[in-house]
């Protein structure tokens, strides 16, 4: 595997008012690489991901996105969100328009593709997260695994660098997980950049090559998942995993 | 009930009138309701400011007060005109009374439906690229507007109701509730029979409104 730096995030601080919710974040994701970030409630994970395609400001630090600092706003900004997939905990489908259009809707108004383009690399995608028989069905008729794979057509769709996944999983009812985490595998196997917050140690164990633990805004640990999971070092990262192991 | 129906052409007329009041007034009022709902939306704190006074000052004002301001005050005492014919000057000051006060109403019906898109698809469409303005215009209006179709055929049914003030307060506007008064003035229709002719016309006119609004938002909804 190669390992060019893509996504760098360095000294990153963000404060919610009093709440300081990343400190001195330092973080490295080389191209190719799966980034697990593990934590308890509360810890920061969202807004560090939120911060990297720039849906929350940071008070101070430098985000780079292959090499380039990100932009404050504007179309650079819209072109690097373009180039950061993102996956969200509730979907987030829109709700007006068809489960094909949804994966389209990026690359003809932000990518300038043709319609027929668009919908046949669309209908390309769809096939690829097994749903392409339900690609004119509207969000709301699809089950919540079905929607979520839909969510990562969509951001497949504009060929992004990187994905970002927020717990991807947490919102759906156990017998769906599967189907998700399987299509997340596989993209990890493709050689996908991804950065993924979640609890799913199957997922992290089979398909992550970096295992991060962050507890009050802090990367507190940072592992390979066998030794991440086997031999916790810091206390917080073994009280949290005796918590989550045991129910 | 004979007499009535002997005067059919002066409550047609009149209801005629009614009708015209009611289109010219909605549509005005939809595009300045628009026009104060994306200022109440603007980053623009001035904007914001205006346009909230605007909506909370009128709305909560008797609209025989604005008819009147608009009649008595605009109109007469200060003389501004609107046409040349004294019909279409006192039509054109209804219109404007009644938009005025309708598009308060039309704002606030589609802020609350640009409230009940789920801030998650904005974010999501940010996410993929999307501008400020493409964000507006290909999820969050048609969005809003679709969840905003019953509440603006209310919006509507209330403004063709509420066209009959333009007539007591100071307007001498034709329209269908004062082709009525003065049906009873002349002493040439029966009082009861004429009541309840000029009501159905009104039910004629708002129940098909509400049924059409009820249909097309059950068409347009959009299913979460
Ligand atoms: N927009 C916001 N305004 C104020 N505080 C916020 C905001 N977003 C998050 N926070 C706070 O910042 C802290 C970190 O939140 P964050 O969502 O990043 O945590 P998390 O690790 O993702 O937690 P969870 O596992 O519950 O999703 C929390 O205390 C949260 O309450
Ligand atoms: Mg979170």
């Amino acid at each position: 595997m190669t390992s060019t730096p893509l996504v760098v995030l360095e000294n990153v601080n963000k404060h919610f008012g009093d709440l300081h919710v990343l400190r001195d974040i330092n973080l490295t994701v080389n191209s190719g690489e799966v980034v697990v970030v593990i934590g308890p409630s509360g810890s920061g994970k969202s807004t560090l991901c939120r911060t990297i395609n720039r849906l929350e400001t940071i008070d101070s630090g430098t985000i780079t996105l292959d090499g380039q600092p990100l932009p404050a706003e504007g179309r650079g900004l819209a072109k690097l969100r373009s180039d950061v997939g993102m996956v969200f905990q509730s979907f987030n489908l829109f709700a007006h328009k068809t489960v094909l259009q949804n994966v389209t809707l990026g690359p003809t108004k932000v990518l300038r593709q043709g319609k027929a383009e668009a919908e046949k690399r669309g209908m390309e995608l769809l096939d690829r997260v097994q749903i392409g028989d339900q690609a004119h069905k509207y969000p709301a008729q699809l089950s919540g695994g079905q929607q979520q794979r839909v969510a990562i057509a969509r951001a497949l769709a504009m060929n992004p660098k990187v994905i970002l996944f927020d717990e991807p999983t947490s919102a759906l009812d156990p017998e769906m997980v599967q189907e998700v985490l399987d299509v997340m595998t596989d993209l990890a196997r493709e050689g996908m950049t991804m950065v993924v917050v979640t609890h799913e140690m199957g997922f992290a164990r089979r398909a992550a090559n970096r295992v991060i633990f962050m507890a009050d805004g802090q990367i507190v640990e940072e592992n390979t998942p066998d030794e991440f999971f086997t031999n916790p070092r810091s206390e917080r990262a073994q009280d949290f995993l005796s918590k989550i192991l045991t129910h | 009930m004979e007499a009535f129906l002997s005067n059919i052409d002066r409550v047609v007329d009149g209801f005629s009138w009614t009708v015209r009041l009611t289109l010219v007034s909605a549509l005005l009022s939809f595009v300045l309701g628009i026009l104060l709902t994306a200022m109440r939306a603007s980053p623009v704190p001035l904007l914001r400011g205006l346009a909230t006074s605007y909506v909370e000052g009128v709305r909560n004002t008797p609209l025989t007060l604005v008819l009147l301001f608009c009649g008595l005050g605009l109109n007469s005492a200060l003389g501004l005109s609107m046409a040349d014919s004294v019909a279409m000057d006192v039509f054109w000051w209804a219109v404007i009374g009644l938009s005025a006060y309708t598009a308060c109403f039309v704002s606030e019906s589609l802020r609350a439906g640009i409230n009940t898109i789920p801030l998650g698809q904005v974010e999501a469409a940010r996410s993929l690229g999307l501008t400020f303005t493409q964000n507006l215009r290909l999820i969050v209006i048609p969005q809003a507007l679709r969840t905003v179709v019953g509440p603006l055929g209310s919006v509507l049914i209330a403004l063709t109701k509420n066209t009959t003030v333009a007539s007591v307060a100071g307007l001498g506007v034709q329209e269908a509730s004062r082709e009525m008064k003065l049906m009873f003035d002349q002493g040439i229709a029966p009082v009861l029979p004429t009541f309840v002719g000029f009501a159905i016309g009104f039910l004629i006119l708002t129940l098909p409104t509400g049924y059409f609004f009820g249909w097309l938002s059950k068409r347009v909804a959009v299913v979460r």
